[in-house]
């Protein structure tokens, strides 16, 4: 559980199942930072490139990649277990199961205590004010979304001085909720603090922190998990006990983690773009300085943000739909924006801010740019050879990816199905090693007939 | 090693495709950030001069381990007096493409500041030429 330095650990959330991988190309394709390849009929994740914003996840046909995640019978073995709920866990739910239900079947389940992660909503905006004044970079990028932070020190490494690097609600919920524990006299080590995540890249964040030792969070929860097993509750028990929980929520912190959450709050003029290649499209731009007089970008790697969460079992506008209704209640109801207690827990401090990013360039080709330039001079002549179509039958994901791979020393001329036609007219290639290479990137018997396979005749064995 | 792009007069939708290429390429190589930022600003505004006056041009990017040579070469106008167009705020752009955010006046000023040395060349009636010179090692600069 411990984090480790971000200079050489990379946790990753996501995983592929080898014995469910069928070996296909479609995470491959979808990856926006080429981070996954196809060797022994298998797909590879490589470390340093994977920002955990699952799109494979989404991208694949057959389930073969999976959300790592804590078991839940982890929660036991403390005597006080906080679960720190997400907004979007509620969206979920038909209107007609209120939030009071679906908390008492999280007590049901085991948990002690109840916190909403944006409860802290108010401390988080206190931190951002406090950032923004104090730094001139323009213009600032939320850190709300860490599959973004992740993809702007491989991507856009110049742009990570623009990062707003005031911690998230989770991060400062979990600070807060566990110092007020402490403070009602629970000792620390008694206590647990565990996530429902929607996605992939908060566990990656949680497991392995940028610009932070260690994080606040014990465990995370799969939320797609949870939500199965308190839908199972409320059907055992039609009338539930309601549960007491904290209400420091208001109508800003039920709707942070949807798209435009943050930005309507910023001073200045704010955007928000949401899914990764939008995003992307719009960090290339930014950082040829081609938009000016943005102060502050609230970027999302999932469509509709956190309501679109690789984790969330809900159709994701619906979700939408039923938090702008919460929202409204509350804002139109004595709920509406509850009095900050005075409460010295709830200033911020130095904890509330993490530490600068360091950038992580992925695109390089050598450190040394001679070096690099030889290697790019050979891209380019490989480029004039490859048929430039971008088929991925060599096991990655595209010509200029498979070039960049030969330089590397990690792929061959000869991966390419098309070279190996040619290769074998000049004779400087065999039938048989062409067999063999198909065969390494593939597997033995992809070749061979195989009806259980989708839309063949024994699909669904 | 040299990488050429051609650009088109007026097509304000693709000023900035030869600034994103070449800035991938400096990513490639390795290039510090801060030192790859000064050379695509730069060249963005070329590239956005010359859609902008000019009718065509070609961009040519010459990269050795040393330096970055780039030479925007266009078909246009001219520039009849390169000190004054040095000004900031000196602008001949049309109405039309300042309500589109670009003629401000400060393009080639800019260019000057982002780049180690900058030369201009111009004819009336013919066309422009300007080379951006970046050197990659501080001390040679």
């Amino acid at each position: 559980m411990k984090a480790k330095n971000q200079d050489w650990d990379f946790h990753h959330a996501l995983k592929v199942l080898d014995d469910v991988c069928i070996g296909c190309t479609h995470c491959m394709t979808v990856c926006p930072t080429q981070a996954i390849r196809v060797r022994d009929g298998k797909a590879r994740i490589i470390d340093n490139r994977c920002v955990d914003c699952g799109e494979c996840y989404k991208a694949c046909p057959v389930s073969a990649i999976i959300v790592e995640q804590d078991d839940l019978q982890m929660i036991n073995n403390y005597p006080v277990r906080v679960i720190l709920v997400p907004g979007v866990l509620i969206g979920q739910f038909p209107e007609k199961i209120r939030t009071s239900k679906i908390y008492a079947a999280l007590k049901e389940i085991g948990f002690t205590h109840i916190f909403e992660v944006e409860n802290s909503v108010e401390m988080v905006l206190d931190a951002y004010a406090q950032f923004q004044s104090e730094n001139s970079n323009r213009p600032l990028i939320s850190s709300f979304c860490p599959a973004i932070i992740r993809l702007i020190q491989v991507r856009f490494p110049s742009l990570v001085d623009h990062i707003l690097r005031a911690k998230p609600p989770i991060d400062i919920s979990a600070l807060y909720y566990k110092k007020r524990l402490v403070s009602e006299g629970i000792a620390a080590e008694d206590i647990g603090m565990f996530y429902v995540t929607p996605c992939a890249a908060k566990i990656a964040a949680i497991k392995s922190p940028v610009g932070e030792e260690e994080s606040p969070v014990t465990g995370v929860i799969n939320m797609n998990y949870l939500y199965n097993r308190i839908l199972q509750h409320l059907k055992k028990n039609e009338e539930p006990p309601k549960a007491d929980f904290d209400r420091l929520l208001n109508s800003k912190g039920i709707l942070w983690s949807l798209t435009r959450g943050e930005s309507v709050h910023s001073k200045g003029r704010a955007l928000a773009i949401d899914g990764i290649n939008n995003v992307t499209e719009f960090l290339e731009k930014l950082e040829n300085d081609e938009y000016e007089d943005i102060d502050f970008l609230e970027l999302r790697a999932c469509d509709e943000s956190c309501a679109g969460g690789i984790l969330i079992s809900g159709n994701r506008f619906l979700t939408v739909e039923r938090l702008t209704k919460r929202a409204a209640e509350y804002e139109s109801s004595e709920l509406a924006n509850p009095p900050r207690k005075n409460d010295p827990l709830m200033e911020i401090s130095s904890e509330s801010f993490f530490e600068k990013v360091k950038p992580r360039p992925m695109e390089k080709l050598d450190e040394d740019i001679s070096k690099a330039l030889r290697k790019m001079e050979r891209k380019r002549r490989l480029m004039c050879f490859l048929p430039g179509f971008d088929c991925a039958a060599c096991g990655a994901p595209d010509c200029q990816t498979l070039s960049e791979d030969i330089v590397q020393g990690r792929a061959q001329v000869s991966h390419c199905i098309f070279m190996q036609q040619v290769m074998m007219d000049q004779k400087k290639l065999t039938q048989e090693h062409a067999k063999k290479i198909i065969d390494s990137i593939w597997g033995n018997e992809r070749l061979q007939k195989n009806c259980n396979k989708l839309g063949a005749e024994d699909e669904n064995n | 090693m040299q990488f050429k792009y051609k650009i088109a007069g007026g097509d304000f939708t693709n000023a900035g495709n030869a600034s994103s290429a070449v800035k991938k390429i400096l990513k490639q190589l390795n290039v510090d950030h801060t030192v790859s930022k000064h050379i695509v600003v730069a060249l963005y505004e070329a590239e956005v001069n010359i859609v902008a006056h000019a009718y065509s041009g070609v961009i040519e990017v010459n990269i050795d381990k040393n330096q970055i040579h780039i030479i925007l070469d266009d078909k246009g106008p001219g520039i009849a007096d390169i000190d004054q167009a040095m000004e900031e705020g000196y602008s001949t752009a049309s109405p039309q493409v300042r309500e589109m955010g670009f003629g401000a006046g400060m393009g080639l000023a800019n260019m000057k500041r982002n780049a180690d040395k900058m030369l201009i060349s111009s004819e009336l009636g013919k066309g422009t030429k300007v080379e951006l010179i970046h050197y990659l090692k501080p001390d040679e600069g």
